[in-house]
């Protein structure tokens, strides 16, 4: 009779606990004003972790046959823009190099597929839980941030684009990976609109919304630059 | 009124080893008012643990005392023990918030533009009570937060029962399936008596070695998914990314189905259990060592 009587004292404690743990569940809870920092905190954690001891340089992605391919209708495609965001003058575009680097770049569709060329076929992971694989072609990055020299500040690299205010930034670790290319071909075509046409950085390493598309600039900088998902609670490394 | 005036022995603080020459039997406090009705049923009686299971059933020697002798309260689970398991009770509710809430993304389990693998939830995103975060970025802040603490203090918990040697209570081996059988006969209401035990029975065992194997099987998936690159050799051990993703949600319906038994049969088997995970003192009717 005693345990069953302290039982119950102790549900009731056992109640306090359980009660704003399932409240904040039943919320939908982000974290609020006083957790959410703390959760973000700890994103950047599990960043460092990422970068720092599960990245290796030499970690390639497995390669598939191209028979292997998802169904290109199948392949999902996502943009911030709606409808997709074109060029007016697809003539007129160049990359711009710049930042922190000795040789700031303007290059040319033309001038990057004059560079290297790598072509692999490779699973994509969507932070949204699903894959799909495609073959693409492409410069490497690496080839690209030789020809800008940047200089020893510079740690991190900013995308911009014309796909409204999208942009993301990488850790060069990531970025010098010799499977992360800037990609002009997607399933052997040139890339699509959908796809982030005419220019966009592609990696197997990285989840999609790092690979941005519709690429403009690419900038060295010292600080870690934002991003448009990742400044909305996104995690920012995006490794995988 | 729960409360007795006079100072009770029971009270869960603080509780001070009890001395070996001492008789550890405390006092019952006594009542301020009259005594509740004895227990209905009274306390099954439990042969010694050092009774072989698979030995000739003894005839049933019931020696049942007249009246139930006051049981003394022993120490039944280390602090440590305790603090890892009502973290990890809360620290998975967290995870399985927000993992629902990530599954939310997408409804679908296996490759795009194939058939999907069999799932009841296909298709249908979990309702906003059942989920943690918000949306998918809220939730994979929390549950790559909650993963820390829970994947730590399960580790905690699985190297003390190794360095303590109290893994031999618990830990289901081959010679638990007949006892295991014979309890469920008990419970079944196909065997009369209790069959002996030493800390848990073995169906207990056998749930408690399963539940930790689920736990390190979901921490292995979770990491499968969430590097596959970095930790391929990982991935490819659970069939792929894919794969891997599909065991990890199936582990979450595990982990409700055992959490559900488990506090059932709490409070319909053995209710004192529950306090001896609070406060670390059982007084109940099972026996507290192997």
């Amino acid at each position: 009779m005693t345990d069953l009587r302290l039982s119950r004292r102790d549900l009731f404690r056992l109640g306090l606990v359980a009660g704003p743990a399932s409240l904040a569940a039943a919320c939908g809870w982000d974290g609020g004003k006083t957790l959410a920092p703390t959760l973000r905190g700890a994103s950047r954690l599990n960043d460092w972790v990422g970068e720092k001891l599960l990245l290796s340089d030499g970690r390639l992605s497995r390669q598939y046959p191209r028979s292997a391919r998802t169904p290109p209708a199948a392949f999902p495609a996502y943009s911030i823009s709606h409808p997709l965001p074109t060029l007016e003058d697809p003539e007129g575009w160049a990359l711009e190099v710049g930042g922190l680097v000795a040789n700031p770049q303007s290059l040319t569709l033309e001038m990057i597929q004059a560079l290297p060329r790598i072509t692999y076929t490779v699973k994509h992971h969507c932070v949204e839980g699903w894959t799909a694989i495609a073959t693409w072609t492409g410069a490497p990055l690496s080839a690209v941030i030789a020809l800008a020299a940047p200089k020893p500040e510079a740690r991190y690299i900013r995308f911009e684009t014309f796909d409204s205010d999208y942009s993301n930034g990488w850790d060069l670790k990531s970025a010098m990976h010799p499977q992360t290319i800037l990609a002009y071909a997607w399933n052997d075509r040139p890339l699509e609109p959908a796809h982030g046409a005419p220019l966009r950085v592609y990696s197997p390493i990285k989840l999609g919304y790092k690979l941005t598309k519709f690429l403009t600039a690419m900038t060295f900088t010292a600080e870690r630059p934002g991003g448009y998902w990742e400044d909305q609670g996104y995690p920012w490394l995006g490794g995988v | 009124m729960n409360d007795v005036p006079t100072p009770s022995p029971d009270a869960p603080s603080p509780a001070p080893e009890p001395s070996p020459g001492e008789p550890p039997v405390p006092a019952e406090p006594i009542p301020a008012v009259p005594p509740p009705p004895p227990a209905p049923a009274p306390a099954l009686p439990i042969p010694t643990p050092a009774l072989p299971v698979s030995a000739p059933a003894p005839a049933p020697v019931i020696a049942r005392p007249a009246a139930p002798a006051p049981r003394p309260r022993v120490k039944r689970h280390h602090g440590l023990v305790r603090v890892t398991h009502w973290a990890n009770a809360v620290l998975l509710v967290g995870m399985i918030g927000s993992g629902l809430q990530i599954y939310g993304a997408f409804t679908h389990f296996g490759p795009r533009g194939h058939r999907y693998y069999p799932n009841p939830l296909d298709g249908k995103a979990l309702p906003l009570t059942m989920r943690l975060g918000g949306w998918l970025a809220g939730g994979l802040n929390w549950h790559f937060a909650l993963a820390w603490p829970f994947t730590l203090a399960g580790l905690a918990y699985v190297l003390y029962l190794a360095a303590t040697g109290e893994w031999r209570a618990l830990l289901f081996r081959p010679r638990d399936v007949p006892r295991a059988w014979q309890m469920q006969l008990y419970y079944l209401g196909l065997r009369k008596e209790h069959p002996p035990q030493g800390k848990h029975n073995a169906l207990q065992k056998a749930a408690y070695s399963f539940i930790i194997l689920l736990g390190a099987l979901s921490a292995a998936t979770g990491f499968a998914i969430y590097k596959p690159i970095q930790l391929w050799w990982l991935t490819a051990l659970f069939g792929g990314y894919e794969l891997a993703r599909y065991w990890h949600f199936w582990a979450v319906w595990l982990f409700v189905a055992f959490t559900l038994v488990h506090v059932a049969l709490v409070f319909l088997v053995d209710p004192a259990s529950l306090r001896s995970m609070i406060t670390g003192w059982y007084r109940g009717r099972f026996p507290s060592h192997d």
